[in-house]
C-alpha cells in the first residue's frame, strides 16, 4: 500500500506501525512516532494498523534553540 | 532558582542551534556553565543516524534537555510535538512555542494558552515563549504554568531588548513567578540588562552558535548574567536627573 513517510510517499508491505517502522529501517530507539497528526505513543505501536494513503511521521532527537 | 522544583544554580540556558560542528557545540555548552539546553524534534531519513548522534552528544553533556515546540502554527502541531518529545526526550518539560506570524516568529498568544491548559492538564510542566503581554501572562499562569519566557526581541535577530518598560511592568506584576527572558538577545550586555531587571534567567541560542567563537562567546554570557544577578541582588541606586558630586564638597579649597 502507499503511505506518506516524513512527508514522502511510500510503497509499504506492512500495515502494522511496528513491523512498518522496521521496514523503512527506523532504527532509533529515540524516535516518537505519529499517524495522520496524533501521536502514537511507543505501547501503542504493535496495536496501530495504517491504511492506504495515512501520514506517518518519526521524529528524532535535533538541533534546537 | 528553583522551577518546577528542580533548583538551578546556572541562570543561563543554551539553544543547542545552528554552531558550526558538534565540537563547538560541546565546548560552548561547557563554557557557558549551563545546566539546561534546549531540543528539538525532526524528520529523519529511513536509515539514516543523525538523530542518534546528535542525542549520543547531548547525553554525554551531563545537562538536563528542554525539548522545545519550535515552527509549529498550531495548538494541535504544538500539543502532538510536545506529546512526542516527552516520550523521546523523557521528562514533562516542554518549551511551548505556537507561532503565530512568521516575519517576526510573535507567538500566537490566544494558541499559546490553549496549548499550555491542554499540555498542563496532561501532566506538562510547559515553559511558554511568550511575549511581555501581562494578560497573556495571567492566562498562562491560569492554564497551569509555572514559569513565563518572555521574548527579549524576535528570535535571531539580536536586538536585545526591545521593549524594556513591558519586560519591567511584567517583573513588577509577578514578582513571585520566574521569568525568563527567551530569544532576541545578541550580546552579553543585554542578559545582564535582563538580569538587572530583576529577570530570572536568560535563553539564547543564536548569539552563541554564531559568533566568530562560540565558547568564548558562551563565556562572556556566562558572566553577564552573573554580573547582572549580583547587580540587582546588591540594590542598584536610583538614577537621577541632576548631577551630585560623588566627591565631598566639605573641605575643598578656595583657590580662584
Amino acid at each position: 500500500m502507499r503511505i506518506i513517510v516524513n512527508g514522502q510517499a511510500r510503497e509499504v508491505r506492512s500495515d502494522c506501525l511496528d513491523a512498518l517502522l522496521v521496514e523503512l529501517r527506523f532504527k532509533h530507539t529515540a524516535a516518537a512516532t505519529a499517524v495522520n497528526g496524533a501521536f502514537v505513543p511507543r505501547a501503542q505501536r504493535a496495536a496501530t494498523r495504517l491504511e492506504e494513503g495515512d501520514s506517518l511521521e518519526v521524529l528524532v532527537p535535533m538541533q534546537g534553540g | 532558582m528553583r522551577i518546577y522544583d528542580v533548583e538551578l544554580s546556572s541562570r543561563l540556558l543554551l539553544g543547542t542551534a545552528q554552531y558550526p560542528s558538534p565540537a563547538t557545540l560541546t565546548a560552548a555548552v561547557e563554557a557557558s556553565g549551563s545546566e539546561v539546553v534546549t531540543v528539538s524534534l525532526r524528520r529523519e531519513a529511513a536509515g539514516g543516524r543523525q538523530g542518534q548522534a546528535f542525542w549520543s552528544l547531548i547525553s554525554s553533556l551531563g545537562v538536563r534537555v528542554l525539548p522545545n515546540t519550535a515552527g509549529c502554527h498550531s495548538v494541535k502541531e504544538a500539543v502532538t510535538t510536545a506529546q512526542m518529545a516527552r516520550e523521546v526526550f523523557d521528562t514533562p518539560w516542554i518549551k511551548l512555542e505556537v507561532i503565530g506570524e512568521t516575519d517576526t516568529l510573535c507567538p500566537d498568544v490566544f494558541g499559546l494558552v490553549e496549548a499550555a491548559r491542554i499540555l498542563s492538564a496532561e501532566g506538562f510542566q510547559v515553559f511558554p515563549y511568550t511575549t511581555e503581554d501581562l494578560v497573556t501572562a495571567e492566562r498562562l499562569l491560569a492554564a497551569g504554568c509555572k514559569v513565563l519566557m518572555p521574548w527579549g526581541a524576535p528570535i535571531g535577530t539580536g536586538l536585545g531588548l526591545t521593549n524594556v518598560y513591558g519586560l519591567r511592568s511584567l517583573r513588577a506584576h509577578f514578582p513571585e513567578v520566574p521569568l525568563i527572558v527567551d530569544a532576541g538577545l545578541g550580546l552579553p550586555s543585554q542578559a545582564a540588562r535582563a538580569m538587572e531587571l530583576g529577570f530570572d534567567a536568560v535563553l539564547l541560542n543564536t548569539a552563541v552558535a554564531k559568533a566568530g567563537d562560540p565558547a568564548v562567546m558562551a563565556r562572556a554570557f556566562a558572566l553577564a548574567v552573573e554580573a547582572g544577578l549580583a547587580a540587582r541582588k546588591a540594590d542598584p541606586m536610583e538614577p537621577r536627573d541632576m548631577a551630585a558630586p560623588s566627591t565631598p564638597v566639605l573641605g575643598k579649597a578656595v583657590l580662584g
